[in-house]
């Protein structure tokens, strides 16, 4: 039988309670889920800037399986499962539509049958992590999925939010850009939102349909009234074949009304900081000016994405241990 | 050669709700009455359970020939009479497509052999259904196609489909449109709307349904074509189609009991058996559905009953197949969803599912002396639990899978033959 979701001890609350032996999206989290991820990715930051040897997940086996091109997400869960010592394999496979989902399930498969232990999966379908986890025993961490979630980005975000600002509560966030197709976007209003943030989404309404405030946000069509009075502004990465498939006219109409700039900085709170998932496209959603500023936290972010990398794999691998799964 | 249906609740769906024998002779119906009494005859004893004309699924994919790992003539209609139905009409989309005589003539042979009841194709509305040429209609006709579709594949061209139209209209066919507007609906699986947005699929919004309900009306207005809306899905769409009724345009509509249930929030979770074109929609959407079933703006419940492989499912949802298989339980669905939650009346249902499809198929079919013996016996008191793997059809994709339904098929009966009988066999029986 398929272990979905099983009962564990917890420590701290001294009760059993059920956790997922996946981590598929924040949606699914509840905010003391959060805070315990951030508050473990804390410890692990201080492994990663000191010694970067641990030997917590010795005898662990990782494996990034990447179907959407990236680099550094996945070369951070490779140092993410390398610092805790753990081994570490990769398998990169180009996806396309046709690629038909039993082989899906197979290639997964048979990474699992290697006595994998945690399998990292990206993927340009939303929902293909949670059809793997579904039919594996083995765990499932999503690095992405279409335009669903990707939650150890909104994880690493959050933790470089909590170590500029210290607090969550009543806090204002703006998220501009490309939003409708941004699983980053999604899985930092869920995060944001159970934390008690208040979340802005600013972009061209081709972008960002009004459905969006029935997920709890305020919608913009106006830049500069989303920004203004905000603590954290947060970039997206435009996707510039959007352009071409009619969703904005040009480059240069959508950085000149939804870019940010260090004007439009100006028009957020003073201490404001500035975020970006990255790879950012200079001068299109962001500035080089505002992107190299002192309240940009670009490069943070990259260092705390390994660090909430390590937090998650450590809580996996101790959840399964703790559960005694034998496969 | 006589058979007695006894003691059940007879309804015709035209307003008869009476307990009454039913005598069946050489394949017909040869009374209805209080007490029939023969020494002769085989009786089977209908007591504490309903007797309704055979339903009629305007809408079936039998997936034969091309597509036999899906579904074949005689599990597709082994299916059907495991839900009571004792007609349907086949939709084209097979390979080769049902666009000539040869492919019409080799369903009916099969049908004839293997199924276990009536089938009536649907032809193509152009060659291929590529939508390019108009198919040869009057010979599809003559043949005994029943009515005409592209299925799947609307015809963008609006010239084109004007023509079938024109064309069409001077052998009375019915033009049975699946109405989606395949700029509007892009590359959405799932409806457009709150869910979409939460779980990041891609939405395809009501208006890909409207745009070209709107076209097709506004076409059969004017060339005065039989026009048949396949699958109604959205609010908007009932109000057109409700004025194009008040302005006198030909047209009728089906609904899917999918469609008349469910809503996109199961969607949620990434279940791939509730992906379906038209896609489940929301709550309000579903209310104007069964407002427009009662005040007669949807004419009928046809089940778009579309198997489907498991591995053409076990896939993420971006890719998986659209349809769900449904025919066994359509009854069931609808029945417990509507008229149990006191939302349909039992008497419209019958009505809906079986004696406005005959009529849009002009057939001879209900109690009537003399009309072919094709009926059902349902228990509605009975209880199941819906498990996909008891499906006699081969695609087990349901979203119902588990749910508790009312309303279990007992027997159903086919030109006076006996094609389905609630043991879990089929009985061949010559009576």
């Amino acid at each position: 039988m398929k272990m979905v979701a099983a009962l564990f001890f917890n420590e701290k609350k001294g009760w059993f309670e059920m956790i997922k032996k996946d981590v598929l999206g924040i949606r699914e989290m509840s905010k003391e889920d959060l805070i315990e991820i951030l508050d473990t990715a804390g410890k692990m930051k201080k492994i990663l800037v000191g010694d970067k040897n641990s030997d917590i997940l010795k005898g662990k086996t990782v494996v990034t399986i990447f179907f959407e091109p990236s680099t550094r997400t996945r070369l951070s869960f490779e140092m993410a499962a390398k610092y805790l010592g753990a081994h570490f394999g990769n398998i990169e496979t180009k996806t396309s539509s046709v690629v038909k989902g039993e082989s899906l399930i197979d290639t997964v498969r048979t990474v699992e049958k290697m006595k994998a232990d945690v399998i990292i999966v990206r993927h340009n379908m939303s929902g293909a992590p949670h059809l793997m986890a579904k039919y594996l025993d083995v765990s499932v961490i999503n690095a992405g999925d279409g335009l669903n979630e990707h939650p150890t980005q909104a994880l690493l975000d959050l933790m470089t939010i909590r170590e500029k600002k210290g607090f969550f509560d009543g806090l204002k966030v703006a998220i501009v850009g490309d939003i409708v197709h941004s699983r980053v976007a999604r899985s930092n209003i869920w995060g944001l939102q159970k934390l008690g943030a208040e979340v802005r989404l600013a972009g061209p309404a081709t972008l960002l349909p009004k459905t969006f405030e029935k997920l709890g946000a305020k919608v913009y069509y106006d830049i500069d009234k989303a920004i203004y009075g905000v603590d954290v502004v947060m970039g997206l990465r435009i996707q510039l074949e959007r352009q071409k498939n009619g969703l904005f006219p040009s480059k240069d109409e959508f950085s000149k009304y939804f870019g940010i700039t260090e004007e439009r900085m100006k028009l957020a709170k003073k201490d404001s900081i500035l975020m970006h998932p990255g790879p950012i496209n200079r001068n299109v959603e962001l500035t080089s000016k505002a992107a190299n500023a002192t309240y940009s936290v670009i490069e943070e972010q990259v260092t705390n994405g390994v660090a909430v990398r390590m937090a998650l794999l450590k809580m996996l691998c101790e959840r399964r241990e703790s559960n005694e799964i034998n496969y | 050669m006589k058979l007695i249906i006894k003691d059940g609740i007879v309804i015709d769906g035209q307003g008869f709700n009476e307990k009454a024998d039913i005598l069946i002779e050489d394949g017909k119906i040869k009374g209805i009455d209080t007490r029939i009494s023969l020494n002769d005859a085989v009786v089977i004893d209908a007591k504490g359970k309903y007797v309704f004309p055979g339903f009629v699924d305007m809408h079936t994919h039998l997936r034969q020939p091309g597509f036999e790992e899906k579904e074949t003539i005689k599990t597709g209609t082994h299916a059907a009479v495991a839900g009571g139905y004792t007609t349907v009409a086949c939709m084209p989309n097979t390979n080769p497509v049902i666009d000539n005589e040869v492919v019409v003539e080799y369903i009916k042979s099969i049908a004839e052999k293997e199924g276990y009841c009536k089938v009536m194709p649907i032809g193509a509305m152009t060659k291929g259904m590529l939508g390019e040429e108009i198919s040869e209609m009057a010979k599809l006709k003559d043949v005994g196609v029943v009515a005409l579709s592209d299925d799947g594949f609307p015809i963008m061209n609006s010239g084109l489909m004007k023509r079938i139209m024109t064309y069409g209209s001077m052998y009375d066919l019915l033009m049975i449109t699946h109405c989606e507007d395949k700029m509007l609906s892009g590359e959405g699986v799932m409806n457009n709307g709150i869910i979409s947005t939460k779980i990041g699929l891609r939405g395809i919004p009501h208006e890909a349904e409207e745009v070209m309900l709107a076209r097709n009306i506004i076409l059969a207005k004017s060339t005065g074509a039989r026009l048949h809306v396949a699958h109604v899905s959205t609010k908007d769409s009932v109000e057109l189609i409700k004025r194009a009724k008040a302005e006198g345009v030909n047209i009728t509509a089906e609904v899917t009991p999918h469609n008349l249930c469910l809503t996109e929030d199961i969607v949620d979770g990434f279940d791939t058996n509730t992906k379906a074109y038209p896609p489940l929609r929301t709550r309000e959407d579903v209310d104007a559905l069964i407002e427009g079933l009662k005040d007669g703006t949807i004419d009928i419940i046809a089940t778009d009953h579309a198997p489907h492989t498991k591995d053409d499912k076990k896939v993420p949802y971006d890719i998986a197949a659209f349809g769900i298989s449904g025919i066994e339980i359509a009854f069931s669905v609808v029945y417990t969803y509507l008229v149990k939650n006191g939302l349909i009346e039992l008497d419209d249902l019958v009505n809906y599912m079986s004696i406005e499809p005959s009529k849009l198929l002009k057939l001879s079919h209900g109690f009537k002396i003399g009309n072919d013996a094709d009926m059902t016996i349902i228990d509605l008191n009975k209880e199941f639990t819906v498990d996909v793997d008891n499906f006699k059809s081969k695609g087990k994709n349901s979203p119902f899978n588990g749910q508790k339904l009312y309303g279990t098929v007992e027997y159903t009966i086919v030109n006076g033959k006996i094609k389905f009988k609630n043991d879990g066999n089929y009985q061949e029986n010559n009576v």
